[in-house]
């Protein structure tokens, strides 16, 4: 028994061996993708992947994807980026703020090979950039948490203190302030992307301490179900999660990185591929926001009106003056509003977080 | 719902995977059998705890596929260390990989899928007591099994002939065999045993905690089942203890943020992790080395000679 | 009929030889299998998985700039628990020792300090790891406090005291609020060794560890009381050893190499200090050290082959499209069969009639299996 065992594995594995390794194709361009979590995260990395996938299905018959998953952002990435070099990759997404150096020594390595990063900020001339404006849509759930919120206080969960997510709750601030002057925030920090049940920890806490509608900037639907649970109102993050709470989120920012990696892609295939700096928002619905729903009339019009005129431009979520914790007003460095460095990078909270920066 | 009871029902759900997952483990140690794979075998149990409850709708089935799921994985490692006398150190770690990677695989078709959450135990009038009604008695039937299952692994460690052989086989295993004890039946079983808690363990988190599976989930628990079961000195009744001051002080430091003490957040996460250290030099040094039921043989190989 | 396992009257070499050899074609068959059902070719998984890595000098390159810290921190676990001391926060005194070398990669950023600021930071990350390190061994020794415990959570407490310096104090000005520090001066890199590969100078340095560990293991009075204690306390214990001197000396020594590794890894592959500089390495170590016996030779040789399997798993997400969960369980299934092969050398398989009782002599192998 045991050798027709081994007889049959033997037999099978030439038969494989005769057959497969058919997966390479000269002509067809090779795009590769870095990602920092698994592909099945529901959050930051599941959205990437999606990208990939609405990229294979515009251009799939003329290229051909590769992704790298849960690729460390310490001493492996670099070798993870020169691995997709190496192999024939043309065009590269690394898509972590991490990667960027990186990214960076290999795209100095490989001047011919095309190199993207995602929500950095250095460039090179076959290394591009590219980020949403997630902030505005930070603003619009501000406008909607300020008139829904009954007892006047937010919860927020953070992941990390990066500008990425310090900005987002200065715009939510900024969006709540515009419609209710007195709105509070309560913010808990989990120090992970990536841990549901300390995601829910953290929402029942702020619930158990009176908050009535939780934001998050971390990637599970785990908070958003606790909101279901108690009964109060959520927003949804990175995807839509209305399924994990119909009577209970309010609207979810979603990423939408597909557009964006079949236009670069194209111009990649085209020949007319340039590193640039892109910072895409509601307008070039990099930032999409899923429908409004679980408010009333009046508040899912002001919601609208929002999006509209941040979407025309009329309308900035950091339009001067932006009032620091101190009640003094923050250099103005771009005109009207705030520089998208000063957003890049930002480091202070907005007047109305009785709150600290941890580490700061 | 006051503020006090409302953290203490977080703390019970908080600590009840870790609970659930160390008790079992506590049993594989007493057999004098190290098994490093917690993690591994929690994430398998999360996974198939929630593919079978996505594809029979019952949580009670998923929890059975979870625990299924953790003693078949254990079972590698039990025929690995146990028959053919690899060390267990780096056998559980290996555990740890290829559940991790398992887990993925059957995980994958389920990420984004929904499931209804266990139901919490209402009981007439007794759920709607003030303060202890709900703390006692509206919980999910994990956190009442958790807490069964403690009691009963001390009846059975103490009280009963069973656990005394299994004792006896961790403190010296070349008496037990001596004895004439079938020392490797004992441990087959203990391991077993604890891989079945780990998958429960695992389980738990999406069958009621966080109702959806992503890959990874149960983010280090494995790791921190493992040193709460040396926290307990191997001893079911400090190992509740344990669990519930873990759970209480990752809980208490969320509240104490979202009071915005300001207090950076780093030292605020740190705390349950310095605060089990702190607490277990506390008893070492109260107890001494004599308050300790490590088991002599715990992690040694043994081989039987005929 | 029954199958039972015995020890062998001594160590086979041939096995010695072989055992890599049939693990790796046990978990060829085993992976020909899974790729018949995945519809994958094995003889090109093979290919990708064992030979590819080893026959490019930029993969080769790789595999020693993995296998480095692995090698490191598995030498310095290998002492602890030859001496039965049970080290399991190496991640957490590598995270330590390069947050302490970094300190002054940092403080001296653009002073243009002179080449003295490497070996500072290499002594001073391998100062750090051994203090963190010497907290479960005081916490053991002075209180009696378990130290599995006690190292595997300052791990966590070591991850929030690096995240809190490059979030804070350390940032980089100019960084734009990430979280990193500036990148290193060029005084405070581990230089590279080859054009075009990322193999630096601690690779020499882990070779160094390697002989010295040879050397101190068969050589030395503090090699023989590292192993009386490990395998007889009480022996050691009328010879004079002391126990607790040996926690003290293990946990530091352990601790001193990861965190040498810790700041290795920073100031070379890494560049700047910054959250994630570790995937594990602490904790994969653990493996390396038991793959390797515990032997610093073996342990070299374990570091190797499981950056290989890493690489190779890389390589196979590549250009097979294998996904990562795949690769892990080959991973596991691959070590499981290079640990029960490893395992033939000392035992043997036995197919025997019944079980029979006789007079209880018991083979009683510690903790390592070897020693």
């Amino acid at each position: 028994m045991k050798k027709l065992l081994m007889i049959s594995a033997a037999i099978a594995a030439v038969a494989v061996a005769a057959t497969g390794y058919n997966a390479h194709a000269a002509d067809k361009l090779k795009v590769g993708f870095i990602y920092l979590g698994p592909v099945g995260d529901l959050g930051w990395t599941y959205r990437h992947e999606v990208g990939r996938q609405e990229l294979v299905k515009a251009l799939g018959d003329k290229i051909e994807t590769t992704y790298l998953e849960n690729v460390n952002e310490g001493p492996d990435s670099e070798r993870s980026i020169e691995q997709l070099a190496r192999t024939g990759h043309q065009l590269i997404f690394t898509t972590s703020f991490g990667y960027m150096d990186p990214t960076l020594k290999v795209a100095k390595r490989f001047p011919k090979i095309k190199f993207e990063h995602a929500t950095g900020f250095k460039t090179a001339p076959n290394m591009g950039n590219y980020a949403g404006r997630f902030y505005e849509g930070r603003y619009i759930q501000g406008v909607i948490a300020g008139k829904m919120s009954k007892k006047g206080v937010i919860g927020y969960i953070g992941s990390f203190p990066i500008p990425e997510v310090i900005s987002g709750i200065n715009a939510t601030m900024l969006g709540a302030q515009s419609v209710n002057p007195n709105i509070k925030v309560k913010i808990i920090w989990v120090n992970t992307w990536f841990d549901p049940g300390k995601e829910a920890d953290a929402a029942k806490a702020l619930a158990d301490q009176g908050v009535d509608i939780i934001m998050q900037h971390t990637d599970s639907p785990a908070a958003m179900q606790v909101a279901a649970q108690r009964g109060i109102l959520a927003f949804g993050q990175d995807s839509d999660m209305i399924k994990f709470g119909p009577k209970t989120q309010l609207t979810a920012i979603i990423d939408n990185w597909g557009p964006y990696y079949i236009k670069q892609t194209k111009a990649a295939l085209d020949g007319t591929w340039k590193a640039g700096e892109t910072w895409d928002g509601l307008k070039e619905k990099m930032v999409v926001m899923a429908p409004y729903t679980n408010m009333p009339d009046d508040v899912k019009a002001l919601a609208e009106k929002t999006e509209a005129g941040i979407v025309a431009g009329t309308l900035h979520p950091f339009k001067c003056p932006v009032y620091g914790q101190d009640g003094k007003a923050v250099e103005c460095k771009g005109g009207t509003h705030l520089a998208p460095g000063q957003i890049l990078g930002m480091n202070f909270y907005v007047k109305g977080v009785d709150d600290k920066i941890p580490g700061k | 719902m006051g503020l006090l009871e409302a953290i203490l029902i977080s703390v019970i759900a908080a600590s009840t995977p870790l609970l659930l997952a160390a008790a079992g483990e506590l049993v594989v140690e007493r057999s004098g059998v190290l098994n490093l794979g917690v993690e591994g075998m929690m994430i398998m149990g999360a996974a198939c705890g929630f593919a079978g409850c996505w594809l029979t709708g019952s949580t009670f089935l998923g929890a059975l596929c979870g625990i299924a799921a953790g003693a078949a994985l254990s079972l590698v490692f039990a025929m690995l260390t146990l028959g053919l006398a690899v060390n267990q150190v780096a056998a559980g770690l290996a555990l740890t990989i290829l559940g991790t990677g398992l887990s993925g695989l059957i995980g994958a078709g389920f990420v984004g899928q929904r499931i209804v959450p266990a139901p919490h135990l209402d009981i007439p009038f007794i759920t709607t007591l003030p303060v202890v009604g709900k703390l006692f008695f509206g919980q999910d039937g994990f956190v009442y099994f958790s807490i069964l299952l403690v009691i009963a692994i001390w009846w059975f460690l103490y009280r009963t002939r069973a656990g005394l052989i299994l004792r006896a086989t961790g403190d010296n295993h070349t008496s037990a065999h001596a004895l004439g004890y079938p020392v490797l039946k004992i441990r087959l079983l203990a391991v077993l045993f604890g891989g079945g808690c780990a998958g429960l363990a695992g389980a738990y988190l999406p069958l009621a905690y966080t109702p959806f599976f992503i890959p990874g989930m149960t983010a280090g628990r494995g790791w921190i089942a493992l040193a709460l079961v040396v926290f307990s000195s191997w001893r079911p009744g400090r190992l509740v203890g344990g669990a519930y001051l873990f759970g209480a002080v990752t809980i208490l430091q969320l509240h104490a943020q979202a009071l915005g003490l300001g207090i950076p957040s780093q030292l605020m996460t740190s705390l349950p992790y310095l605060a089990t250290v702190v607490v277990l030099v506390l008893i070492s040094r109260s107890r001494g080395i004599a308050g300790s039921a490590a088991p002599a043989s715990l992690g040694m190989v043994f081989v039987p000679d005929r | 009929m029954q199958l039972v396992l015995e020890k062998r009257a001594e160590r086979s070499t041939l096995i010695a030889v072989a055992s890599p050899l049939i693990a790796i074609v046990l978990t060829l068959v085993t992976m020909s299998i899974l790729f018949a059902i995945l519809g994958k070719n094995p003889i090109a998984a093979l290919n990708v998985y064992f030979v590819e890595p080893l026959t490019d000098t930029y993969t080769l390159g790789e595999i020693i700039v993995k296998a480095t810290p692995l090698v490191m921190i598995g030498i310095g676990l290998s002492l602890c628990y030859l001496a039965n001391v049970w080290n399991i926060g190496a991640e957490g005194q590598f995270l330590i020792g390069a947050v302490c070398g970094s300190w002054l990669a940092v403080v001296t950023n653009g002073t243009g300090a002179g080449y003295w600021v490497l070996p500072a930071m290499l002594v001073l990350g391998a100062a750090g790891g051994a203090l963190y390190a010497l907290i479960p061994a005081l916490c053991k020794v002075r209180f009696g406090a378990n130290e599995i415990l006690t190292s595997l959570m300052l791990v966590y407490v070591a991850e929030l005291i690096l995240d809190y310096l490059v979030r804070g104090p350390w940032r980089d000005p100019k960084g734009m609020n990430f979280p990193t520090t500036a990148a290193f001066d060029p005084v405070a890199t581990v230089p590279t060794l080859f054009d075009g590969s990322r193999v630096h100078a601690g690779s020499i340095i882990a070779l160094l560890v390697v002989i010295a560990a040879t050397v101190m293991l068969g050589r030395t009075i503090k090699g023989f009381e590292i192993r009386v204690v490990g395998a007889a306390p009480r022996a050691a214990r009328f010879a004079g050893f002391s126990a607790d001197r040996l926690v003290l000396f293990t946990f530091a020594v352990s601790g001193a190499l990861a965190g040498l590794a810790g700041i290795i890894e920073v100031a070379g592959p890494v560049g700047v200090l910054q959250p994630g500089i570790s995937p594990g390495y602490g904790f994969t170590a653990i493996i390396v050290a038991f793959l390797g016996r515990l032997n610093p030779i073996g342990i070299l040789i374990a570091g190797l082959f499981l950056a290989l399997t890493f690489i190779g798993g890389e390589g196979a997400q590549i250009s097979m499209k294998i996904p990562l969960d795949l690769t892990k369980v080959f991973q596991g299934i691959l070590l499981f069969y290079v640990l029960a092969c490893d395992s033939m050398i000392l035992y043997r398989i036995r197919l025997i009639a019944t079980p029979k009782k006789s007079a209880p002599a018991s083979v009683q192998g510690n903790v390592h299996g070897t020693a």
